[in-house]
């Protein structure tokens, strides 16, 4: 009996806040209860061991059962009588343990080794790290702790490599289309070649490159956030030079990608370096949602084939490469957990034992048969676009994978293309949206391209993985042991488990809309914006130009100088204005402090006290009738709800004056004068702009105890991102196009303020002339 | 002899009847044999000799008053206040009547060596003038004159070191106005009278007032006790304005109120628009021509365009009567002379009344008609323009015609923008509305700060506009729009319908099939005097 074998006995486990391990570490407490748990778990930047255990393991939905038997308390207790969780880390060796993890550890009798990079697109070096020298480090661990308890390794069916026909339960070097490379060898050429693309990344041109890359994403976000930025994008870049490099040198060897490669040499070391530690090996195929533990569907993390059937079920997907009569290797969760378990109650092996937990060659899933099913499903269940419309399922053709690549990529070319035209267009609210969807379709085709190409391989896999060991492990099992630990993959009925088990779940998973017609839930924005109007919020900071009124400092400028020109000069300053326009953008997009100083040296010799009268007319003729309604009661709301508000901006005070009452405070620059009352034309202080005007909100709040995680900011462009960033409920208003898209991509809040729709402000920002009160042409009546 | 107003029977022969919509109009065909037109009389014969007329007032005046020359003196206080923009409608050409009458108020001032003289526009809470709306009503003579010196101004009702609070009616209700105005040895009140409504006690009790003070009467219990408000001796809303006309009086405030009344020649007798005023069977080739290419065109041009020409029109009024004196007996004999023009007796009410409500209210001169305004003019104002009962039996239906666009003039409107997003999407029941929000908004120093600086209507102002119609949202059983922007006219709480006959259909849900159709033609104005 495998609980009474495993009675007394302590049992560590890596991996246990994974897949795989979550459902082990279950059904060990629930079936087996006479055994103790050491879960080595690496721990968080943020969290320790302890607390990721308590979140991301016994919070899992996996617990509930238990939760449920032992009520929340009885199971707390239960958690904390029988598990140990202690630091440590696979990818380091000697595990990263300390002292204390050292003697626990050397305590166990079972070791049960799952954890792995299993991501598709993990870079080498970490997949070498993890999957390749974890299973040694562990043996040599055991060796230094001079204990030699039973090491169960998981592992997968895959290490066979691409290939037709059968695929034995043996070591991987006992295969005859194993190609021998010394694992060594391919330790040091991934770390090399992690070397090698760092530096590569470091060179002026590629510098250069990724700080040009940040600008065109970012705009004139002021230095700081350029370099923040041009960081992520080095380091981004040399994480794809490590996942291609991983998935060429994969299929230089013929493994489908770099997880297989590696579990395959990590297998070939461990039995190299396993000392006197005896091995059983599990090899799953490929890892689906329970067929009955704890739950039928039970399922964690958005797997393989969940993320290509959703993708499908929305209709992204219309093709997926696969041979029809080829068989897919699918095994529910809860069979491979009760495998490994019955491998590590089971007599220690003196050779290492290898078992695969496999259905293709017993119970074998035609890959026409899963698809007809998925097709019916979503045909009989579909899910629903955002109007609340079914999406049609299509119809499947089995193509090769060369001809779903060749369309995806046609796809991806063309949006592309019309990606670079639209930012390359001055769009800002809903036409930068445009985009922004734009830049979503072809995130969501190049993520069916990964899939195809990943995926692709393990579709087409025709090897077919030998399950005599299984089988015969299963026919020694005690009738009882078969109740409650089956593991035979021939009890899965695939006409039942994938649409009444599997795909149901999926569904659940992904969290798309099932039901028609209007939404029932609240929408995100309403969420957001109920977010943003908590009464909790301290303090709500906005930009002005775009953001509050659709009019800029040049505007406010012409219309003050021209109130008092004669009429003939006020032609002349129009087309000389309108002349210098160009030269002018092009300074403000460089730089806008640069810009506004350059700017504000016009007003030299300005009489001040008349700019101030004139700036009152202003306010109805060109600021209010410029203005955003909608935004105007925006900040009267923050108002209302306690928050203090706050205006940030370039524009001069003497301009915005009639905006004070408005605000609680205003942070903006203001220019020098003379004792004779005429401007100087230099600003005071530096004009908050870029990193200038987060500072400046940064200072405000501190000045006034304001928590910036607390508070709000409102701005239009990716020159304010350093602000927007800076507080924990961002807000894009009216965005261009590059800040919809970061908008888009952090989820923040993006609001459409629409000038009022009866404005009719001057064409050009001229003042009326003063003392001859504006007289508009009017339009002939027909007749 | 200009031909007075009439009703008309409507029956197969009967051409397609007028309606306005906002900056276009309508040619709609009513259903014969249950249906009738409520038209204007044509205009009366205008004054020929309008600042004799003036002359003659000033010198006899009705009432117990001394001539205005006799109560002018040197030395004294003189405060000159006139109605604002939201008079006549639409503005009359140059020259206003306001400047004919503060000119020759002006001449015997300075005849009688007055030195202390301040003219201020009565706006209440309207918005302020601008410089050259305050040219056109007082003349550029008049604002050169006195404005650069700081004499001619916009009423402000916010100011509190400018108003001065002068007691209590026995109702309890505060009467507060312009200190100004209150510390003159003679307050002048130069009024347009283009309805039966305007004037009396309400020029200086409303016109010159503050929210302290209107308050008492602009409010939805008043309003739906004014039946009509057109109509003095059944409007609660004069009763309270003649209360507080009292307290004024017995203040020792001494008035000297100039009405004047004006025909009903709102778009001419030559020209494009001269059609709008003529009967339909009477168009000839060339108003059908001139009616059809100006539609085809209206139509064809943008809103801002459409709207720029309408708002350009100025009316060539002629002066009917010009009366001087004491309030209340000036009072009367103004307001038969507005009836002389618009009052037309009709039979008996309708289950259907249908109107075209025109682009102009007393609210968007030079701006925009916004649907709260949309609403106020038509059961606000044409809802009440009648005598007796309304014209419309209780638990009918109210058909109007306007394009409602969701837009707003930032600058004028808004506290309207504000009441429309917020109060409207939560509830259009007046009292729910007056309860729960008023306060809020009349009191908003945002509101305040934008309508003493800039050119708002005060925070208050839209919720005086659903007051105004709230005997019509209580007496009627269903408002359609015709040709509405369907969200805003759902946002009013009204129902849209495309055509006329789909919204007879609409109305035949709550009246019945043979429901009996009557039409206010209007404008030129006309008041049903319903018997």
């Amino acid at each position: 009996m495998i609980a009474e074998e495993l009675a007394g006995k302590r049992i560590a486990v890596t991996g246990s806040t994974g897949f795989l391990g979550t459902a082990l570490v279950e059904r060990l407490l629930r079936s087996v209860p006479g055994c103790q748990l050491v879960l080595l778990i690496r721990p968080g930047r943020r969290a320790t061991v302890g607390q990721r255990a308590k979140r991301e393991i016994f919070g899992n939905d996996a617990f509930d059962r238990l939760r449920e038997e032992h009520g929340k308390e009885g199971f707390a207790a239960l958690v904390a009588d029988r598990v140990v969780p202690i630091a440590g880390d696979v990818g380091t060796d000697g595990l990263a343990l300390d002292d204390d993890g050292r003697s626990v550890l050397a305590s166990c009798d079972v070791i049960i080794h799952s954890a792995a990079t299993v991501s598709f697109d993990s870079p080498l070096d970490a997949a070498v790290e993890v999957n390749l020298l974890g299973p040694s480090r562990i043996v040599a661990t055991l060796a230094d702790l001079g204990v030699a308890p039973h090491l169960v390794s998981v592992s997968t069916c895959y290490v066979a490599g691409n290939r037709r026909g059968s695929a034995p339960e043996q070591p991987v070097h006992d295969s005859p289309f194993f190609v021998d490379v010394d694992w060594r060898s391919e330790v040091e050429g991934a770390r090399r070649a992690r070397r090698d693309a760092e530096a590569d990344s470091r060179r002026p041109g590629a510098l250069v490159r990724f700080r040009k890359a940040a600008r065109a994403e970012l705009g004139a976000a002021g230095t700081p956030a350029l370099a923040a930025k041009t960081e992520q994008r080095r380091a981004a870049w040399v994480k794809e030079q490590m996942v291609e490099a991983g998935r060429a040198r994969a299929a230089s060897l013929g493994w489908p990608d770099a997880y297989a490669y590696t579990k395959a040499l990590g297998e070939r070391a461990l039995l190299q370096n396993r000392g006197s530690v005896p091995v059983s090996i599990v090899r799953p195929s490929i890892i689906e949602s329970s067929v009955q533990e704890p739950r039928p569907g039970w399922i964690r993390g958005f797997r393989m084939a969940e993320p290509v059937i959703i993708s499908y079920a929305r209709g992204l997907l219309k093709e997926f490469p696969g041979v029809p009569e080829g068989t897919i290797d699918v095994i529910p969760v809860d069979l491979v957990v009760a495998a490994i378990i019955h491998a590590a109650a089971g007599p220690v092996p003196d050779e290492p034992a290898i078992t695969q937990v496999a259905s293709g060659s017993v119970n074998p899933l035609r890959y026409r048969h899963l698809v007809d099913m998925v097709r019916t499903f979503f045909t009989e269940h579909p899910i629903y676009d955002a109007e609340g419309q079914p999406i049609i399922v299509p119809e499947w053709s089995f193509p090769g994978r060369g001809r779903v690549q060749r369309q995806l990529e046609r796809a991806k070319t063309a949006i592309d293309r019309g990606e670079r035209a639209l930012q390359s267009l001055p769009l800002r609210g809903k036409q930068a949206g445009w985009a922004a969807t734009l830049e979503e379709k072809r995130e969501e085709v190049e993520r069916a391209l990964a899939y195809v190409e990943l995926y692709g391989a393990y579709a087409e896999c025709e090897a077919i993985f030998g399950v005599d060991n299984l089988l015969a492990r299963w026919e020694r099992l005690d009738p009882e042991d078969q109740a409650t630990f089956c593991f035979d993959p021939r009890v899965v009925d695939w006409s039942h488990y994938a649409p009444q088990v599997h795909l149901p779940s999926v569904v659940d998973h992904a969290r798309v809309r099932t039901t028609a017609g209007g939404r029932t839930a609240e929408r995100r924005e309403d969420r957001l914006r109920r977010q943003v109007l908590a009464p909790e919020r301290h303090l709500a900071a906005f930009d002005l130009e775009n953001t509050l009124i659709a009019s800029n400092v040049v505007a406010s400028y012409s219309w003050l100088a021209t109130r008092r020109l004669p009429r003939e000069d006020r032609v002349r300053f129009v087309l000389q204005t309108l002349r210098e326009a160009p030269a002018l953008l092009a300074l403000d997009r460089r730089d806008r402090s640069d810009f506004l100083r350059h700017f504000y040296r016009r007003y030299e010799g300005a009489d001040a006290e008349q700019l101030a009268v004139d700036s009152v007319e202003m306010f109805s003729d060109l600021i209010l009738t410029k203005s955003f309604p909608a935004a105007i009661r925006r900040v009267r709301e923050h108002r209302r709800l306690g928050h203090r508000t706050l205006l940030i901006t370039g524009a001069l005070d003497l301009a915005i004056e009639p905006l004070r009452p408005l605000f609680d405070d205003i942070v903006c620059p203001s220019l020098a004068r003379r004792p004779d009352g005429t401007y100087r034309g230099e600003l005071i202080d530096v004009p908050p702009t870029g990193e200038a005007r987060a500072q400046a909100m940064i200072d405000y709040a501190g000045a006034n105890g304001f928590d910036l995680a607390e508070s709000v900011a409102y701005a239009d462009s990716t020159s304010d991102l350093p602000m927007l960033e800076a507080v924990g409920f961002p807000v894009a208003v009216n965005p261009e196009t590059r800040l919809a898209a970061l908008a888009r991509k952090r989820g923040w809040l993006v609001e459409n303020f629409d000038q009022g729709s009866g404005a009719s402000g001057p064409l050009l920002p001229i003042g009326p002339e003063w003392g001859r009160p504006r007289r508009r042409r009017v339009p002939k009546v027909p007749t | 002899m200009p031909r007075p107003g009439f009703v008309l029977e409507v029956d197969k022969s009967t051409p397609p009847i007028l309606f306005h919509h906002g900056e276009s109009l309508r040619l709609e065909r009513l259903p014969a044999g249950r249906s009738r037109v409520l038209y204007p009389g044509e205009p009366l014969d205008a004054l020929d000799d309008v600042d004799g007329a003036i002359r003659r007032a000033l010198d006899n005046p009705l009432g117990d008053l001394e001539p205005l020359h006799a109560l002018l003196r040197p030395g004294m206080k003189l405060t000159i206040a006139f109605d604002d923009i939201s008079l006549p409608l639409p503005p009359m050409r140059r020259p206003d009547v306001r400047q004919r009458v503060i000119e020759a108020v002006l001449d015997l001032a300075a005849a009688a060596g007055v030195d202390d003289v301040h003219l201020i526009a009565a706006l209440a809470l309207h918005r302020r003038m601008t410089e050259s709306e305050l040219r056109h009503a007082v003349g550029d003579r008049v604002y050169d004159a006195f404005a650069p010196q700081g004499l001619l101004y916009n009423h402000d009702a916010e100011d509190p070191d400018n108003l001065t609070f002068l007691g209590t009616t026995p109702h309890g209700e505060e009467v507060e106005i312009s200190k100004r105005a209150a510390e003159s040895d003679l307050l002048v009140y130069v009024n347009i009278n283009l309805v039966s409504m305007d004037g009396g006690w309400k020029s200086t009790a409303t016109g010159l007032s503050s929210y302290r003070s209107l308050r008492h009467h602009h409010n939805v219990q008043t309003m739906q006790q004014s039946r009509s408000f057109m109509d003095r001796h059944k409007s609660e809303l004069h009763s309270s304005n003649w209360r507080m006309g009292e307290v004024l009086r017995s203040s020792g405030l001494q008035i000297f109120q100039i009405e004047t009344t004006l025909n009903n020649d709102t778009f001419g007798t030559s020209g494009p628009m001269s059609v709008l005023q003529k009967r339909e069977w009477e168009w000839n080739p060339r108003d059908r021509a001139s009616f059809i290419a100006m539609k085809a065109g209206l139509d064809r041009m943008p809103m801002k365009a459409r709207r720029r020409i309408f708002q350009s029109w100025k009316a060539p009024y002629g002066v009917t009567s010009v009366q001087a004196g004491e309030v209340e007996a000036v009072h009367e004999a103004t307001t038969a002379n507005v009836f002389a023009q618009q009052l037309v007796e009709i039979e008996g009410q309708t289950d259907i009344l249908t109107m075209g409500l025109p682009y102009i209210c007393p609210y968007n001169v030079n701006s925009v008609m916004n649907p709260i305004l949309v609403m106020c003019l038509g059961l606000g104002y044409f809802f009440n323009m009648y005598r007796g009962r309304p014209l419309v039996r209780e638990g009918g239906v109210l058909i109007m015609s306007h394009p409602t666009p969701w837009e707003f003039h930032p600058v004028h409107h808004p506290s309207y923008i504000d009441f429309f997003e917020q109060v409207l999407a939560d509830t259009t029941d007046p009292i729910e509305i007056e309860a729960r929000y008023e306060k809020h908004y009349a009191e908003d120093e945002w509101y305040r700060h934008l309508y003493r600086t800039s050119y708002a209507y005060h925070g208050v102002h839209p919720f005086y506009m659903w007051y105004w119609g709230s005997h019509a949202l209580s007496h009627l059983g269903k408002v359609i729009i015709v040709g509405g922007e369907a969200r805003s006219v759902r946002r009013l709480g009204f129902t849209p319908a495309s055509t006329l006959n789909d919204a007879l259909e609409m109305a035949a849900d709550v009246v019945g099939r043979d429901a009996t159709i009557t039409h206010l033609h209007n404008p030129p104005i006309v008041m049903a005097d319903v018997t």
